[in-house]
């Protein structure tokens, strides 16, 4: 029978499952951070259990790590948080008792969030089933692989039993055809998606995101686009393997090694080629695109899903039938202080926030960068950042010069870490402050109290640091 | 998770309905890094004259003379007596884990909150839901009583009482099973570790790479 990718992936990770449909997945990558995992770590030692397999754990500190400072004291001293450096201690602490795969503690130059540093090291591969105590573990999906996040008490059972307990999800199709317009890319396709399919849309599914648009991106815009699955409501996404795939884990240090048959790459590249969609299989719902008709698009509310493109007026409650969604489109305008039937572009931001891991890999910087060179971040802008994803992208970037283009326009030049995507370290917006920002969410609050987030591709993001307001970047290019 | 067959335990009388989980645990604690710990900040609000802070030393912080559970004649206790809806408001596993952190063992009320009455199974907690009449009876027996026990007997569903009193209760099957075995979900799963081994093995043989260090 014709098989979906999502199909293939769970079976192939089926331990064993009751006839009411609860099975028990088998579990190939752990990746733990310092935020959900310190209680895990602790049910695990109070029930006198040992982890199943700690070779599946990767581990790095990224929440909680400031993106300055570094250099001020020796290891976590130079955390000001309390709260955060214990948090980012008793990571290092239990990952020395318990071991794991691989360890990038704070400051070490592999060393960032964990859905960059993953794919990064090679960690995430083909065919595997990728978890993390974080919902954004579905950008994992990317690599053809059945990636989702958890909770604490998930995290001990991945622990104790290298196993969930899982139920199958229903599948969606979402294929975007045809070519890119110029300035439009990954961030804009998939603020596009959740703009029409809602962030509850892919509740209870799996999505497969298929089409020439998706086929034609690179494994970074592929992350990006798995990245906010989530966001739309699907705790998994995922693209099928193509040469984009192969090539980019190639030479990864956890990738498989040797070449030639009957070495482990060649077994890995002959099972990975299997990892797509077969002709005439079923899905349980399919959506389409039209990639021409996509915009450079920018959020206006307070969801993903209030988003528009960036020639598009902010919507006016007043034309919604539905009272419920009426109410909420008005919340969402009087929280970001904005009109209906008005422009988007021309709004004035105060803060720009390049980075997270829906946007902080080295292409996304290379973009960025592009829009700024020779330019500089306007008056009005207070604070424009840009933090990369991890350490290694960090130096690539400043290996191509990328650091001097932003910090010659004015732009700060931060360590890596989440920073202002969730504002748990120092980096926040103000009540009241704009932000235009590549990162996923834009709820009240996420990126500081009161603050005001626009989510927007990384170029889109650039153009409005230079203009100090949203602007159409393709005018810039 | 700890076995629970049969306890035998002082009682501590909490006289109050809908208590909710950020009276158990308040919520500063929720950053806490750990999921033991939490006994000593167990009702923190209504326990001390000051307001706590994680981490804090609990020692010689000033005790509200008024909140039963610190007076001493319950000091030690592993069984709660209390009112209706217990439990209520979030969802936070930190109050079962305060609670058991404190010492209990089992609670006894004349009704619970739905969410918080499943997270005291998965740690080993019992809730014991009794008639408001059984339960008034309890209360009084256990003020008028100094050190007044009452044995909780899983296996035979009944709380026997000093007086010679057996009180049936009711409990799902299949948790009653949990609890006699001491399995959470993790010792759930681990009855099928030889299909985990199964899988794993076969595994490693189809597809190596997974498995390289
Ligand atoms: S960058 Fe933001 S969304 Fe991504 S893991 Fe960090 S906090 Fe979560």
């Amino acid at each position: 029978m014709a098989k979906t990718l999502y199909d293939k992936l769970w079976e192939n990770h089926l331990v064993r499952q009751e006839d009411d449909g609860t099975a028990l997945i088998y579990i190939d990558r752990h990746l733990v951070h310092e935020v959900t995992s310190p209680q895990a770590f602790e049910g695990l030692r109070m029930a006198n259990r040992k982890a199943w397999r700690i070779e599946s754990v990767v581990a790095t500190a990224d929440h909680n790590t400031p993106t300055d400072g570094w250099e001020k004291a020796e290891g976590t001293a130079c955390i000001d948080d309390e709260i955060s450096r214990l948090q980012v201690d008793t990571l290092d602490k239990n990952i020395r008792a318990n071991g794991a795969l691989a360890y990038f503690p704070f400051k070490d130059v592999r060393q960032g969030i964990v859905h960059v540093v993953g794919p990064e090291q090679g960690a995430t591969l083909p065919g595997m089933t990728v978890v993390c105590g974080d919902s954004h573990t579905s950008t994992h999906g990317a690599f053809a692989a059945l990636a989702f996040g958890i909770g604490t008490s998930e995290v001990e059972h991945v622990l104790a039993t290298q196993t969930l307990v899982s139920k199958k999800s229903k599948s969606m199709l979402i294929r975007v055809e045809g070519p890119l317009g110029k300035g439009v890319g990954a961030k804009d396709i998939v603020l596009a998606i959740i703009g029409k399919i809602g962030t509850a849309g892919g509740t209870g599914y799996a999505i497969e995101f298929a089409g020439s648009a998706i086929r034609g991106l690179s494994m970074e815009g592929r992350m990006t686009i798995c990245n906010m699955a989530i966001e739309a409501g699907a705790r998994a996404g995922m693209v099928a393997v193509d040469d984009t795939t192969i090539n980019y884990v190639r030479g990864r240090p956890f990738a498989p090694k040797g070449s030639g048959s009957g070495s482990d790459w060649d077994k890995a590249v002959a099972y990975w080629r299997t990892l797509h969609t077969d002709e005439g299989a079923q899905f349980d719902k399919v959506v389409e695109l039209d990639a021409r008709a996509i915009t450079p698009q920018v959020t206006w509310g307070t969801s993903p899903e209030m988003v528009i493109g960036i020639k598009d007026m902010i919507p006016d409650p007043a034309k919604e039938q539905d009272p419920v969604k009426r109410e909420g489109m008005e919340r969402a305008l009087a929280y970001m202080g904005l009109n209906p039937n008005t422009p988007i572009a021309g709004v004035p931001v105060d803060k720009v926030f390049i980075g997270s891991c829906t946007n902080s890999r080295i292409e996304d910087l290379r973009q960025a960068a592009a829009i700024v060179r020779g330019r500089s971040v306007a008056a009005n802008v207070k604070l424009a950042l840009v933090v990369p994803g991890s350490g290694l992208v960090k130096r690539q970037a400043e290996e191509e010069g990328l650091d001097k283009i932003f910090k010659a326009a004015g732009f700060e030049w931060r360590e890596p870490g989440c920073s202002m995507c969730l504002g748990m370290n120092a980096d926040r917006l103000s009540p009241g402050e704009r932000c235009a920002s590549t990162s996923n969410r834009n709820f009240e609050g996420r990126q500081g109290p009161m603050g005001r987030t626009h989510l927007v591709s990384p170029i889109m993001a650039a153009a409005a640091a230079v203009a100090g307001r949203f602007v159409d970047v393709r005018e810039v290019l | 998770m700890d076995k629970f067959v049969v306890l035998d335990g002082l009682v501590a009388p909490l006289d109050r309905a809908n208590v909710d989980t950020d009276a158990i645990i308040p919520k500063q604690f929720l950053k806490s890094i750990n999921r033991s710990g939490f006994g000593p900040f167990a009702f923190d609000e209504w326990r001390y004259m000051d307001v706590g802070q994680p981490g804090q030393d609990c020692t010689n912080r000033p005790l509200n003379p008024q909140f039963s559970l610190n007076q001493p004649q319950f000091k030690g206790a592993s069984v709660l007596l209390t009112r209706q809806n217990f439990g209520c408001g979030s969802s936070r596993e930190h109050a079962p884990w305060a609670l058991l952190d404190y010492g209990f063992r089992a609670i006894i009320a004349e009704s619970f909150a739905d969410i918080f009455f499943n997270n005291c199974f998965k740690n080993g907690i019992l809730p014991i839901v009794l008639p408001t009449q059984v339960v008034d009876k309890l209360f009084s027996e256990t003020l008028a009583t100094p050190g007044y026990r009452l044995i909780v007997d899983l296996p035979n569903q009944v709380v026997r009482t000093p007086g010679g009193e057996a009180i049936p209760f009711d409990v799902d099957a299949f948790r009653k099973e949990c609890l006699i075995n001491g399995w959470d979900d993790i010792g759930l799963t681990l009855r099928h570790a030889d299909a985990i081994h199964a899988y794993e093995e076969r595994r490693r043989h189809e597809q190596p790479w997974l498995f390289a260090k």
